[in-house]
């Protein structure tokens, strides 16, 4: 956690003066029962009636002064710690944003928007709460302790024994309850799983009368998380009869030592006072103390998880930044193999191909067969394990990736808008598109008729996640927002799966005639997607089994027969399939 | 105070729950009036025993152990029966819980699928885990620290006026102004606390979609802009977490400084009373200065409590809408179905999700046993709309689907379904084993029956080639296995029940192409002989069936066979025409 502290360096003075402001309002607090003590053993006793309003005044006072610094320590420390905070999250955020696919997956983005959440605000409060109270309280107990020895070091001796063992149990019995409290967590989360499911599964439980088994489970959980809850309940309501016990014998002990030392005279009955006030005292910072470390716990488990991702350094940085040469090919692979991690096997192999300015390209092979491992390493969103991909006749390694990227449209096979409208969903490639360009876009890919009946046409809101649309139409956004901007090079992986044939039969006719000069990768399971492409690709576990037209691998490449043979799609003659 | 009168309903509902433990909830309260009142009396004695120890040479000895001894007692005393009061105030808490949870989960179970179509399953997860968490943290816990505060509150006052009245009259008067502080300064951060979680939910929504969707962003070299929009935000977070956090951390050192203006005005006057003997001892001032430190606590206590209490209410409300939504219809006299061949009848039936919009008007479709009926039309079209009548997950609105000849309304749920096969495209696997989710369709099936359904569905070869075979368990995410062996997973679950009818979901993407021709096969064998509704995209099953309904934007707009609606050159021929004839 303290790695994170250079996220503080612009609230230093911040930071030093809460806790400063904190320990000044602890000193006046420990000299609350001095003064007291003095009431009783100098006023009380020798009837000093000013000499008690004197002390009263010192005591308001001692109040006020205790009630400004600690204000002022407040404000310090929830300055410093939304400072801290702030600029960790922005950080993290830019950090992010670096890493690559390969980093990126190796995290799983939902817990990396939980780390930049939930565990950047546990340690914002990890933060808040140790400028404010982490020096506090040991500085109460060790304070309570001196003030102690200023009164009569040998009754001292009663507190360093109660102090210690005060904090072993409140420690002892914290630590057991963290432990018993993470197995309730898990049934809570059981619990919460088992709902989700029969929310998901509603129709498939009910249509195989299920209700009662899942009722059952459900049941079976609940008890479990009853009874782990009252072991965790058991143990934590230990802790205040326990600490009860012990202050109450440390105050009998006080009480009985104390009364031999007045009797002999070392000490004053004030004194005694003054020390039954100091024991509670300590009682108090302990159990703060204490409840103070579970929240650092947390924090610490939070702190761990934000440090791996900093630690996280991206694998592909800009190139040194070269301008395209000119040249007939758009995109050439030479000799590329690929694997997501050193240790896996390859994800491709030996790949070789060139591809034409213009052309259409159709990927085709198993699921697993590397189809969009193939095409993500064209925007270099991983980077070949050996040999090269070129994009007009320069490496891709060697562009600056924004330059490179702006030359591709790529629709990713998950259909993802963002929150805001279409026309800001549609800018995301050329952020100064004018409506035209935007309508031709949608035009193009099949929307233009669905996004003219929403109320607003380009201005209508899309909800987080494009919730308000439907899978069919998500997806065909998503298209029109790569096309946008007239890219050089347009992938579409796999990303007609949502939509049914005859809209996907539309979609490629436009994107043919519209896009002359375009380089389009298709990438399908489907042959009707492929079949009209300049060129197919045929993968096969990570190898190119084979390259060119329909017709051309419908006669040679015995894997495109077979994926033809399971789609029912005629390959002896290569020609049309009319049903019958 | 009429929000509180409108809010006792989900009270008096969790009371309710909490009836049968009630022995517990009293045993608790008892324990809590002696651990608190033998508490307040501690300083009483400690007061005393302060008395006996005068100064030098004046300390009374004989008379102060008795009553340390008596100190030692009360200490244990009060040690065991707070423990006692915690143990019966989990109990009747975790139980309490416990029953309101099986009773909400019972009730989805029951309830008509149209309440869990038509509400965000986030809404009703919450209602079910984190707001029953509030319920128990807040409300019954609540209780107890509400009652124990009371007791404190009103022990302490008797203790003090048994003791001294005046002096008790400083503390009764100033005490109180910590409550007032602690209110003010609670309504006035619940503000800045509302406005932050404003903030923060955009914040996060950002962060879900920029960081959730990164790879989509990188793609679009969209870096910049998403770092800009999240540091804005992130900014005016900054802001009113700084004031909110700052506003809320008043509250201690504010209630801490009105504790010690009660402790120095006990002081002063207590001082002083000792010096114009009217009887007060040091040791009373000593128990008096314990006491103004204590007291304060339960009132703030119970500010706490009272803000915790109402969003525990309305909790407690949300909890029991849940449970109190009505269910499905109940079934009629336990009809079951029996002898069923696979006949089923709809006439004149009409059906919409809201009464404004209808859907399905006057349809009938009469199928005998082993016919093939064909589903077609374009993404969207409501080709669920007919699954979930013939399942009965939503009642017709006019006219009757019948098996058998028998209304399917007069039947029991559960027979009718068991007499369905359904695989649909989104398939749905159980957190569990392999074998566990085969075996869901018959809980009572053997090991070999089961082995021998995942033979039939062509799925027990990738079966045996997973890490335990039978035994794997699908990962939460299910992200050990593929969509398709998914589907094949869902199909040998129902060929292990042997229904005489089918629903069958064609998928139309993402399977690769063995799997694919596994489903197929699967397919073929499980229709044979069985009469079968398909949701279809493959030409073939089309082409072949005995009817096909084609549907648009939830209507059904023809019907007939493959040769029948070409020659009418209707939507159908444009669709065939579209989809299976490639120009």
């Amino acid at each position: 956690m303290f790695r994170l502290a250079r996220f503080l360096k612009h609230y230093k003075l911040q930071s030093l003066f809460g806790p400063l402001f904190k320990l000044t309002e602890a000193v006046f607090e420990l000299l609350v029962p001095v003064v007291m003590a003095k009431m009783i053993d100098i006023g009380v006793k020798n009837n000093d009636k000013a000499y008690i309003y004197h002390s009263g005044i010192i005591l308001v006072v001692l109040g006020i002064l205790g009630l400004t610094a600690s204000l002022t320590a407040q404000y310090f420390a929830a300055r410093a710690s939304t400072g801290f905070g702030t600029e960790l999250r922005n950080a993290l955020f830019k950090h992010i944003n670096t890493l690559s696919f390969k980093e990126v997956d190796k995290f799983g983005t939902p817990s990396l928007v939980t780390r930049l959440t939930n565990d950047c605000d546990q340690v914002q409060t990890g933060v808040n709460m140790i400028l404010r109270l982490f020096l506090r309280s040991p500085f109460i107990v060790v304070g309570a302790v001196i003030m102690g020895l200023t009164i009569s070091v040998r009754l001292t001796l009663i507190f360093l024994i109660a102090a210690p063992v005060l904090a072993l149990i409140i420690f002892a019995i914290i630590k057991k309850t963290i432990v018993l409290y993470k197995t309730t967590q898990k049934k809570l989360d059981r619990a919460s799983s088992i709902t989700r499911e029969n929310l998901t599964g509603a129709r498939a439980i009910r249509a195989f009368s299920r209700q009662q088994d899942e009722i059952n489970d459900f049941e079976q959980n609940s008890n479990e998380l009853y009874i782990n809850q009252l072991i965790a309940g058991k143990i934590s309501a230990l802790m205040n009869p326990f600490t009860y016990i012990v202050v109450n014998l440390a105050i009998i002990a006080i009480i009985w030592y104390g009364g031999k030392n007045v009797y002999t005279g070392s000490i004053t009955q004030g004194e005694v006072i003054a020390l039954v006030n100091y024991m509670n005292q300590i009682l108090l910072a302990l159990v703060a103390l204490a409840n103070l470390i579970v929240i650092i716990t947390k924090a610490q488990a939070s702190a761990v998880r934000v440090n791996e991702v900093f630690d996280t350094k991206t694998t592909i940085s800009d190139g040194r930044g070269v301008d395209p040469k000119a040249t007939d090919i758009a995109v050439e692979f030479k000799n590329v193999t690929f694997s997501y991690y050193s240790s896996s096997d390859d994800a491709l192999e030996n790949i070789s191909f060139k591809v034409k300015k213009g052309e259409t390209v159709g990927i085709i092979g198993a699921t697993g067969s590397g189809k969009s491992t193939l095409v993500n390493l064209i925007p270099r969103f991983y980077d070949v394990s050996s040999r090269q991909v070129i994009v007009n006749g320069e490496n891709v390694k060697d562009y600056t990736l924004s330059s490179l990227r702006k030359r591709i449209g790529i629709v990713p096979q998950k259909a993802v808008l963002f929150k805001g409208t279409i026309r800001d969903n549609m800018r995301w490639r050329d952020k100064s598109a004018t409506d035209e360009q935007i309508k031709k876009a949608l035009s193009i890919s099949q929307s233009l008729d669905f996004v003219k009946e929403k109320r607003g046409c380009l201005d209508y809101k899309i909800l987080q996640g494009g919730k308000n649309l439907s899978g069919g139409q998500r997806q065909r956004l998503t298209i029109a927002r790569a096309l946008v901007g007239e890219p050089e090079i347009l992938i579409l992986d796999d990303s007609s799966s949502a939509l049914d044939l005859a809209t996907d039969a539309h979609l490629r006719k436009a994107i043919s005639h519209e896009t002359d000069n375009m380089t389009v990768f298709i990438v399908s399971q489907r042959i009707s997607s492929v079949r009209n492409a300049d060129k197919i690709l045929v993968l096969d576990d990570g190898i190119l089994a084979g390259v060119g037209t329909h017709n051309e691998l419908a006669d040679s490449c015995e894997v495109y027969k077979e994926i033809c043979r399971s789609q029912n799609v005629e390959t002896e003659k290569g020609g049309d399939v009319n049903g019958k | 105070m009429e929000n509180k009168k409108l809010s006792a309903a989900p009270l008096k509902s969790v009371l309710l729950y909490a009836k049968p433990y009630i022995a517990y909830l009293v045993l608790g309260l008892v324990f809590a009036v002696i651990s608190v009142s033998l508490t307040l009396y501690a300083p009483i004695l400690t007061g005393r025993g302060i008395d006996l120890i005068i100064e030098k040479g004046r300390v009374d000895f004989d008379a102060l152990s008795p009553i340390l001894i008596k100190l030692g007692i009360i200490a244990g005393i009060v040690a065991l029966t707070q423990w006692l009061m915690s143990l019966c105030t989990n109990k009747v808490t975790y139980l309490t819980i416990r029953d309101i949870r099986n009773d909400a989960f019972k009730r989805l179970e029951h309830l008509p699928l149209r309440y869990i179509d038509s509400n965000p399953h986030g809404d009703i997860l919450s209602r079910m885990i984190s707001d029953m968490e509030q319920i128990s943290d807040g409300l019954i816990m609540g209780f107890a620290q509400l009652f124990t505060g009371l007791v404190t509150i009103i022990g302490t006052l008797g203790f003090m006026l048994s003791v001294n009245v005046k002096i008790t009259l400083i503390v009764v008067v100033i005490t109180p102004l910590s409550l007032f502080v602690a209110r003010f300064i609670s309504k006035n951060t619940f503000l800045l606390f509302k406005d932050r979680s404003v903030t923060r939910g955009e914040l996060t929504s950002v962060v879900e979609e920029m960081t959730g969707e990164q790879k989509t962003v990188a793609a679009f070299c969209h870096e910049q802009d998403a770092y800009d929009s999240f540091a804005e935000i992130n900014e005016r977070l900054r802001k009113i977490s700084a004031r909110a956090i700052f506003f809320s951390s008043l509250t201690n050192p504010s209630t801490r400084f009105i504790n010690g203006l009660v402790y120095s005005f006990v002081g002063i006057f207590g001082a002083v009373s000792v010096i114009s003997g009217s009887g007060f001892t040091v040791g009373q001032l000593s128990c008096f200065l314990t006491y103004a430190n204590q007291y304060t606590k339960p009132f703030n206590e119970i500010s706490g409590v009272i803000t915790e209490l109402q969003s525990a209410i309305a909790c407690a409300k949300r909890v029991f809408e849940l449970i109190d939504e009505p269910e499905e219809i109940s079934d009629k006299d336990n009809a079951v179905l029996d002898d069923c061949k696979g006949n089923v009848k709809i006439s004149d039936v009409s059906f919409s999700y809201t009464p404004d919009i209808p859907l399905i008007d006057d349809l009938n479709l009469d199928v005998k046993q082993g016919q093939r009926i064909a589903i077609v039309g374009p993404t969207g079209c409501g080709k669920t709309t007919i699954i979930n009548l013939l399942m009965r997950f939503y009642d017709v609105t006019e006219g009757c689907v019948s098996v058998e000849g028998k209304d399917i309304r007069e039947l029991t749920r559960n027979s009718l379904r068991s007499h369905y096969g359904m695989v649909l495209q989104e398939t749905w696997l159980k957190s569990g084993t392999i074998y566990e989710n085969i075996a869901y369709s018959k809980p009572d099936a053997t090991r070999e029956e089961v082995i021998a359904a995942a033979k039939a569905a062509h799925a027990d070869s990738f079966i045996r080639r997973l890490p335990e075979g039978y035994d794997t368990v699908i990962s939460d995410d299910g992200s050990n296995i593929s969509a398709g062996q998914k589907q094949l997973l869902c199909i040998a679950r129902v060929m292990l029940m042997v229904p005489p009818m089918l629903i069958l979901d064609e998928a139309t993407s993402s399977i690769d192409t063995m799997t694919e021709i596994r489903i197929q096969r699967a397919f073929a064998k499980l229709i044979k002989g069985r009469t079968s509704f398909i949701v279809a995209h493959r030409l073939s099953t089309i082409v072949e069936s005995d009817c096909i309904l084609v549907m648009d934007k939830g209507h059904i707009i023809e019907q007939g066979t493959h040769e029948q609606l070409l020659a009418k050159k209707g939507f159908y021929y444009e669709l065939y025409m579209s989809q299976f004839c490639n120009d």
